[in-house]
């Protein structure tokens, strides 16, 4: 803390990342982003997965060296960390109930046979 | 060392060690910025909260109605979104090393990326501003009403009216409207700068200066991102080129687009059809009253679309006639919310870096204070961060 006061010192608490690692991790993130473009709809069922995988992929390298989590403090990163448990939660309870009224979603008029385009021909009608 | 690397007559304000930027409350430079990063790691918490609210919309839809998804996405171009995923990275590229700059006092370094970084978020809403405007000419808004997306959707070319500027230029009359406020804050800018440096308030001119360099940029993004709807005529994106599909436990019995309907038609003449004959009976007046809408108010009242819809469903040879579920505007209005919170997160992130590039030609980063720095590159990353999941959400969808 002393040293802080700094007569000419580096701050002890800055921590300059070196240009190399800067440009390395974006060329890392372009190719990823390149990739995910190539792979994008030839993964088949795998497709969202990998495109969330390589995204996330994406994001940690934002996180670790340009936002500079891998030099912070603990206290920041569990802060910053936590808001996923809070998204997880918040996901994971809107989506609890969703068998629950399923069946409202499936019988909602979008979903109505073939008979129920009647509202279709008529809804520009008003208009002359 | 401690002294910043640039010389200004003025500011030869380090007669104490802490410098003037440490608040009385505060015991040293560290402990405040230690403050200042937990505050701001705690207002990203709260933005991510934000989002996650979108996130969360996003999911529901996405998990009850997959079909519209698949129809909507479509209408997205990916590598508009790709570009424009590119430029937010070299953005947060820039932004990083202008935090190190700072870091080592290097205020000059800090006004050059930071510039660069202001230039690129200029570019991503150029490059947006045509993505949106060609999404308007097509009828892709927010779903509003209940025929929403179906009644909407017009595809095909779109000029704008002759006379106005819009058709001169060979652009969206809506992309016209959307660079009137970028044009009027260049001229503002420029003066406002070139005024400021001429009454020797330098830093602060030479700010506005850089506004009115980062307001080009949108320009810049605009262009390229008309040269690639003109090179891709109207985008990759722009037309629904894959069919939906017919089965499913919720397919499509909604609405179809009678103009869309109409055109497909024309084309799809030659290929056997099952489901022509029960469609053709309700377009004709179907399409007069839509031809009636336009004439009444929009910016296509010149615009036959019966004859130059021709283009945009050339590239797919199978193409099918189109039925669009009723609801497809729902993820368009998803997508406007989502993409537009972030251009708003957008344009603050360009009022924060304006604010450091003040402070930069001003010389107040020294290796012990570069607080302010590091915390709207936080805040700038967090808007590349969403960008980065947006992308691949919205854009990418199988």
């Amino acid at each position: 803390m002393a040293d802080s006061h700094g007569h000419g010192d580096h701050a002890s608490f800055a921590h300059p990342a070196p240009v190399k690692l800067l440009l390395g991790v974006f060329f890392a993130l372009v190719i990823l982003t390149v990739l995910t473009l190539l792979l994008a709809g030839n993964m088949g069922p795998f497709g969202f997965v990998v495109a969330m995988l390589l995204a996330t992929l994406k994001a940690s390298l934002v996180m670790l060296f340009f936002m500079h989590m891998f030099w912070d403090k603990g206290i920041n990163i569990v802060a910053f960390l936590s808001s996923l448990l809070f998204v997880g939660l918040f996901l994971f309870m809107t989506l609890l109930d969703t068998s629950h009224y399923q069946e409202s979603v499936n019988e909602f008029p979008r979903a109505a046979p073939a008979a129920a385009p009647a509202p279709a021909p008529s809804q520009p009608s008003p208009s002359p | 060392m401690a002294v910043a690397e640039n010389e200004h007559a003025h500011d030869d304000h380090d007669h104490h060690d802490m410098g003037e930027f440490i608040a009385h409350h505060f015991d040293s430079p560290e402990q405040q910025f230690d403050s200042g990063k937990l505050g701001i790691w705690l207002f990203l918490v709260t933005e991510i909260l934000f989002f996650s609210g979108l996130f969360c919309a996003y999911t529901l839809w996405r998990n009850h109605h997959p079909e519209v998804f698949e129809q909507a996405h479509v209408f997205l171009d990916k590598y508009l979104g790709g570009l424009n995923t590119l430029v937010l990275l070299f953005s947060s590229l820039t932004m990083a090393w202008g935090v190190r700059c700072a870091q080592l006092g290097n205020n000059k370094g800090v006004a050059f990326f930071t510039l660069v970084t202001m230039v690129c978020a200029s570019l991503f809403l150029g490059v947006k501003a045509i993505e949106y405007s060609h999404k308007w000419d097509v009828g892709i808004y927010m779903q509003t009403s209940e025929a929403g997306f179906a009644a909407d959707y017009k595809p095909g070319h779109h000029e704008a009216p002759e006379g106005t500027l819009a058709n001169q230029l060979g652009v969206s009359q809506y992309l016209v409207y959307l660079s009137a406020i970028p044009a009027v804050l260049l001229v503002l800018f420029g003066g406002l700068g070139g005024f400021l440096m001429m009454t020797g308030k330098v830093p602060l001119g030479k700010t506005f200066i850089g506004l009115a360099i980062t307001v080009i940029g949108y320009f810049a993004g605009a262009c390229l991102g008309q040269g690639y709807m003109i090179v891709t005529d109207g985008g990759v994106g722009g037309h629904a080129q894959v069919a939906p599909a017919d089965s499913g436990p919720l397919v499509l019995h909604a609405q179809e687009s009678p103009v869309g309907a109409a055109t497909i038609d024309e084309h799809a003449e030659e290929k056997p059809a099952a489901d022509m004959s029960d469609k053709a009976h309700d377009e004709g007046h179907d399409h007069d009253a839509d031809d009636h809408e336009h004439a009444a108010g929009d910016s296509h009242a010149h615009d036959d679309h019966a004859h130059d819809d021709g283009h945009g469903h050339m590239h797919d040879p199978h193409a099918k006639p189109k039925k669009f579920d009723r609801d497809v505007g729902v993820f368009f209005s998803i997508y406007y919310c989502m993409t537009g919170l972030h251009a708003i997160h957008i344009i603050a992130g360009i009022g924060f870096l304006a604010w450091i590039l003040y402070r930069s030609f001003c010389g107040h980063w020294r290796p012990d204070y570069f607080g302010p720095v590091d915390y709207v590159g936080l805040y700038w990353h967090i808007v590349d961060l969403i960008w980065i999941y947006l992308f691949p959400l919205l854009y990418l969808i199988d």
